[in-house]
């Protein structure tokens, strides 16, 4: 019962480092890294579903073999491209903190935003 | 001193590798037919190969091989490529993204063609929009 | 392949997958952090392979262990490269959300079909067996990913190049030349 699912056991421990990761760090970088771990880890869930045991690659060969489900690849190959994109957009962003505060730890920039925001 | 000036060994192996690379990726384009790959994965292989011109031999150099103005306008050639297949199926009667339309008396001849394409316009996108990313991080820090 | 060898090569690359992903989670060097993380990408490309995603894993390759490496090394070049000590207060509620999230999926996990099976929901839909069964006869490409990524679900592929797109040009306006410029003449 347990060992038929341990590829979706390991999606899950994954979700929950990247969710940790996400949480209790305050460094923006890290933050994103846990984002990606996060990511890999529903890609990692939608190939499983599509797997089917003694199945091959869904590319045609002409013999009568069962192919892996082609859907899921679909929808995650153009997801990881997004997924790169979006995380480049959010490294932009970190930059543009760093140039404004000159740190890339959020509870840094929040304390200054506090200091310079207290009505004098 | 710049990279480029001091390293025999980086320069030679660079030279021979980029053109391996960016021929590899144009394999991996047209060949996504029959094997794995396709344009997502070609363009990011040909900007990989630019990218390591450009840590190689100089941000300068990498720029004046692909200009960024140039980038911009490939990165939406790219799309209009891939939204005008759409619409001239659209405009031949056909629903939006059918390419049947391209040659409707053999449907599998069209629907090979308006793949080639499709692809080609999401491989001129990735590749021009993986560089303009690289080129915006890399020159963000000069000047 | 052989059932146990399949079985044997997926429990270790998954459990290299979680090793590594507890080592980025904890290293504090951000250098360090970022050539993890193109392990990271590497492992899962060849879980990819394992579980006959081949295209899927031919991306993550190319996109994980090449371009997200070097975005992240480029930020580091801008930015700085070390973390500060997470703070003790964010720790213990992190992991409890952490954990009851993943409880929560744990317990979900039970209701999903068995690994690997080929009457689950996922395999039987008429729309799998739709695309299986007329590629050859409709488009006549061997690599049925390809057809259904531009033709079949065409449509779906033109919005993720527009994200792309845009998020290309939202880096552009973020760290573009225009906008260094304006920012110099407001000083």
């Amino acid at each position: 019962m347990i060992l038929a699912h341990y590829n979706y056991w390991v999606v899950v421990l994954l979700m929950m480092i990247g969710l940790y990761t996400i949480m209790a760090h305050s460094n923006l970088v890290k933050k994103l890294l846990g984002l990606m771990m996060f990511q890999t880890s529903v890609f990692l869930m939608f190939i499983s579903l599509g797997k089917i045991e003694g199945g091959t690659a869904p590319i045609l060969t002409g013999d009568a073999v069962a192919y892996s489900n082609p859907l899921p690849h679909v929808l995650i190959l153009t997801a990881i491209v997004v997924g790169v994109a979006t995380t480049a957009v959010g490294l932009a962003l970190v930059v543009r903190i760093h140039e404004a505060y000159r740190t890339i730890e959020e509870f840094e920039a929040i304390e200054r935003d506090k200091r310079e925001n207290q009505p004098a | 001193m710049a990279l480029h000036q001091e390293h025999v060994v980086l320069r030679v192996v660079a030279k021979m590798l980029i053109p391996m690379i960016l021929l590899f990726a144009l394999y991996v384009q047209f060949h996504g037919d029959y094997g794995p790959g396709g344009g997502f994965q070609a363009g990011v292989i040909f900007a990989a190969g630019i990218i390591l011109y450009a840590l190689v031999f100089g941000l300068g150099a990498a720029r004046q091989v692909v200009p960024p103005p140039v980038l911009r306008r490939l990165a939406a050639l790219g799309v209009l490529l891939y939204a005008g297949v759409g619409v001239f199926s659209l405009l031949s009667g056909y629903a939006f993204l059918d390419y049947d339309a391209i040659d409707p008396e053999h449907p599998s001849h069209g629907q090979h063609l308006g793949i080639l394409l499709v692809e080609l316009g999401v491989g001129i996108t990735v590749a021009s929009v993986m560089l303009m990313l690289f080129f915006s991080f890399a020159g963000r820090g000069r000047q | 392949m052989n059932v146990f060898a399949f079985d044997a090569l997926n429990v270790f690359l998954l459990a290299c997958l979680v090793v590594t992903a507890i080592a980025i989670a904890r290293l504090r060097g951000l250098f360090a952090v970022a050539m993890l993380s193109g392990i990271y990408s590497l492992l899962s490309a060849s879980v990819f392979v394992l579980l006959d995603a081949v295209d899927v894993a031919f991306t993550e390759a190319a996109v994980g262990a090449g371009m997200t490496t070097v975005l992240f090394l480029a930020t580091f070049g801008l930015t700085r490269s070390r973390e500060n000590a997470a703070s003790h207060e964010r720790r213990l509620p992190a992991l409890l959300v952490s954990v009851a999230c993943g409880a929560v999926l744990l317990f979900a996990l039970s209701d999903l079909p068995p690994f690997g099976a080929a009457d689950t929901p996922v395999q039987t839909h008429p729309i799998a067996e739709r695309y299986v069964e007329t590629t050859h006869d409709e488009v006549g490409i061997p690599n049925m990913v390809t057809t259904l990524l531009a033709s079949y679900r065409g449509f779906d592929t033109l919005g993720e190049v527009m994200v792309v797109f845009t998020a290309g040009i939202a880096v552009l306006m973020l760290l573009g030349r225009c906008s260094r410029e304006r920012a110099e003449d407001d000083h």
